[in-house]
């Protein structure tokens, strides 16, 4: 079984903070990382790949240093990584990014052996869009099955797969069929830790670099900027609120005359909710 | 948007960027339409909160607001047509089919494309839900047009595009984006970010079917099951109208009671901070914020809740926020409209109380009337 994943390497946003008078983000000393939801995707196809039998090959989209993301993915244990870079790509939204991604597999199938799953995590934590995953399918004419919390069964022989997806009050059992695409979702599986000779392994091994013309891509108006149909007009701060929060002195007052405070003031403000809260509540 | 090599803003966009004289064969996309989300019979309430939405949009562009509406033949399919005039459709494009009884990618994407095809609206929106989600996410790559995700305010220019405003990198800023050479332009937006229009109760409309050219042999994924959430894991948190939340400042998993019981005394939904789904002190869909569930009570608890961008995003809907934490720096001072500065774990068990005491003659009177 041949399994490719995207994976994208993000700033880690938790770290990311903004100029306050220019508006722009600073960037310098914020680490990178394989987006978080990414790793689960990679563990999901190693744990196939372990199964099954067959090869993992990572993809990523993006400027030379996500070099280290594939670096990292090798050591996880993947078989090969690909590189996409080309400054064809800047700007891409999720449309181009899709495009391009789409182009690169089918690279990679072409040279490689078809690839019976594409991998992707549900979204990423700096565009959050959830959108890329979808776009690759519709390219590659995949069938896509998203949100998929647990893989319960894949029939080789028959080329069929039965996946568990989450959705709005409840989880949905589908059966479908391959190659497909699946977007996985967080939390259901621990990245494992490398072993060693996956960690010597990836020290050696080459991350392939295509270029666009590499990868096959020969109409670059569908790529970067130019292959964006949308476009980031302004970008600025959320407004602050002007007044901060009325604090309610608690000095020299017993826990209970401050709760009665604190319930004084929110009634004052809200004296519709009383009978709410008394209604609903379980006194 | 969202991507892989756009760092930084650019306003000088390059040839994308400007708006060019629409192609001949975009000039007749009109109106503006609303997917109405039906999952086992249910309609999304975000489908209301965009018709609300999409009827400000209409009105500035001087156009009709339609419902989408894909489903099985009968009841339910029809009562989601009723619903969406009584939240402010003028007319509704209904496909009917028995294969659009659960949500399959491959029929609802063949539906609304052969809808945009045929009917060409200018702008489509639809919830950040999973469906919504995954279902724009290939129409916009079928179309080939621009989709903005989980979008916080969306307004039209003087010159009539789109203007679709959201959060990017983590919340810390906010951008707008344009899609200006494409049709439809296309934007989703979460459950519960817009408000709850107004339902009227003159539900008539013009109603255009449209039959679906797919069969389902033509469908490879088969649904075998749906497994609902446990009654437990049923939190209505987005759309609770109280809720108490609890942060890292409760210290251990344990505490999380004391957020419980408040919770249970006045009939509030409880969530948390993100650190306590990641240490497994609750299911993720106690988690606002971002990442999480965005909600807009009309009273919202926070204790021991720093306040981070990421949490703020999914609160700032609320009518009123009160914090208490014991540190007066932190950032949830700045847009809660009430503080206590001292040791929820300690406060919180006195707030039940008191609470209790304040609220059970009412419940009282109640019970005896
Ligand atoms: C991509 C990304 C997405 C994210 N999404 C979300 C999201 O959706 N939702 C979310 O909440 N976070 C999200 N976060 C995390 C967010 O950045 C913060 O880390 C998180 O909200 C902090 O949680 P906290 O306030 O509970 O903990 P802390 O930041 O540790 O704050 C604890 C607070 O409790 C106070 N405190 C301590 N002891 C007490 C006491 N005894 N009584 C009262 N107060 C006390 C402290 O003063 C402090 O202010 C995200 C982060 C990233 C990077």
């Amino acid at each position: 079984m041949h399994i490719v994943v995207c994976i994208k390497q993000v700033p880690d946003s938790a770290q990311i903070r903004v100029h306050p008078v220019t508006n722009t983000i600073m960037r310098q000393g914020v680490p990178t990382i394989i987006n978080p939801y990414d790793l689960f995707a990679l563990e999901q196809a190693l744990s196939l790949r372990d199964a099954y039998g067959g090869e993992v090959t990572v993809l990523t989209m993006g400027p030379p240093m996500a070099e280290d993301a594939l670096r990292k993915a090798l050591g996880y244990g993947a078989d090969r990584a690909v590189l996409l870079t080309d400054r064809y790509f800047a700007g891409s939204d999720t449309l181009a990014t899709s495009f391009a991604l789409s182009q690169a597999i089918a690279k990679v199938g072409e040279t490689f052996g078809a690839p019976d799953i594409v991998f992707t995590g549900k979204q990423t934590i700096d565009g959050d869009t959830a959108q890329v995953g979808p776009g690759i399918a519709k390219r590659l004419d995949l069938l896509q099955l998203t949100y998929v919390a647990k893989i319960p069964s894949v029939d080789l022989d028959a080329r069929e797969i039965k996946v568990e997806r989450r959705c709005e009050g409840g989880t949905q059992m589908l059966k479908s069929r391959l190659p497909c695409l699946i977007t996985m979702l967080e939390g259901t599986n621990e990245i494992r830790r490398g072993s060693l000779e996956d960690a010597l392994c990836a020290a050696r091994s080459q991350v392939l670099k295509w270029s666009a013309a590499d990868a096959g891509i020969d109409d670059l108006t569908r790529c970067g900027l130019r292959g964006s149909p949308t476009v980031v007009k302004r970008v600025f701060a959320p407004t602050a609120r002007a007044e901060k929060a009325a604090l309610i002195e608690t000095a020299e007052m017993t826990l209970r005359d401050l709760a009665d405070e604190l319930i004084g003031a929110i009634l004052t403000r809200q004296p519709a909710l009383e009978q709410e809260l008394a209604f609903n509540g379980g006194a | 948007m969202s991507n892989a090599n756009r760092e930084a803003p650019r306003p000088n966009a390059g040839r994308a960027g400007t708006k060019k004289e629409l192609p001949e064969h975009f000039k007749d996309y009109r109106h503006v339409w609303v997917f109405i989300e039906l999952e086992r019979g249910q309609v999304h309430p975000v489908s209301f909160e965009l018709l609300g939405e999409g009827r400000k949009l209409a009105d500035k562009l001087g156009v009709a607001l339609a419902g989408i509406v894909l489903g099985p033949p009968g009841e339910t399919t029809q009562s989601a047509v009723a619903e969406a005039f009584a939240y402010g459709a003028d007319l509704v494009y209904i496909v009917e089919a028995p294969i659009l009884v659960d949500y399959r990618n491959e029929p609802f994407t063949k539906a609304m494309t052969e809808l945009v095809d045929t009917y060409k609206p200018e702008i489509l929106l639809l919830g950040a839900t999973t469906l919504g989600r995954d279902l724009a996410g290939s129409v916009a790559t079928t179309l080939k047009t621009g989709l903005t995700a989980d979008c916080t305010e969306l307004d039209v220019d003087a010159d009539g595009s789109l203007a679709a405003t959201r959060p990017t990198f983590g919340g810390s800023l906010l951008c707008t984006i344009y899609t200006l050479n494409y049709r439809p332009q296309m934007a989703t937006v979460r459950p519960r970010v817009m408000a709850m229009p107004q339902r009227a109760d003159t539900p008539i409309g013009r109603v255009i079917k449209h039959k679906l050219s797919m069969a389902e042999e033509e469908i490879v994924t088969k649904v075998l099951g749906f497994l609902p959430d446990s009654q437990s894991a049923k939190a209505n948190l987005a759309y609770a109208d109280v809720v108490v939340a609890g942060g890292l400042g409760l210290g251990g998993a344990e505490n999380l009671q004391l957020v419980k019981d408040l919770a249970r005394a006045i009939g509030a939904e409880h969530g948390c901070s993100r650190p306590l789904v990641q240490k497994g002190w609750l299911s993720a869909d106690r988690q606002i914020g971002q990442t999480g569930k965005t909600i807009r009570p009309k009273l919202y608890i926070a204790a021991g809740i720093s306040g981070a961008i990421q949490h703020r995003v999914g609160v700032e809907g609320a009518d009123l926020i009160v914090a208490i934490n014991t540190d007066p720096k932190a950032p949830i001072f700045d847009f809660a409209h009430l503080g206590i500065v001292t040791d929820a774990i300690r406060f919180l068990p006195a707030l039940t109380e008191a609470f209790t005491r304040r609220l059970s003659p009412h419940s009282r009177d109640k019970l005896a009337s």
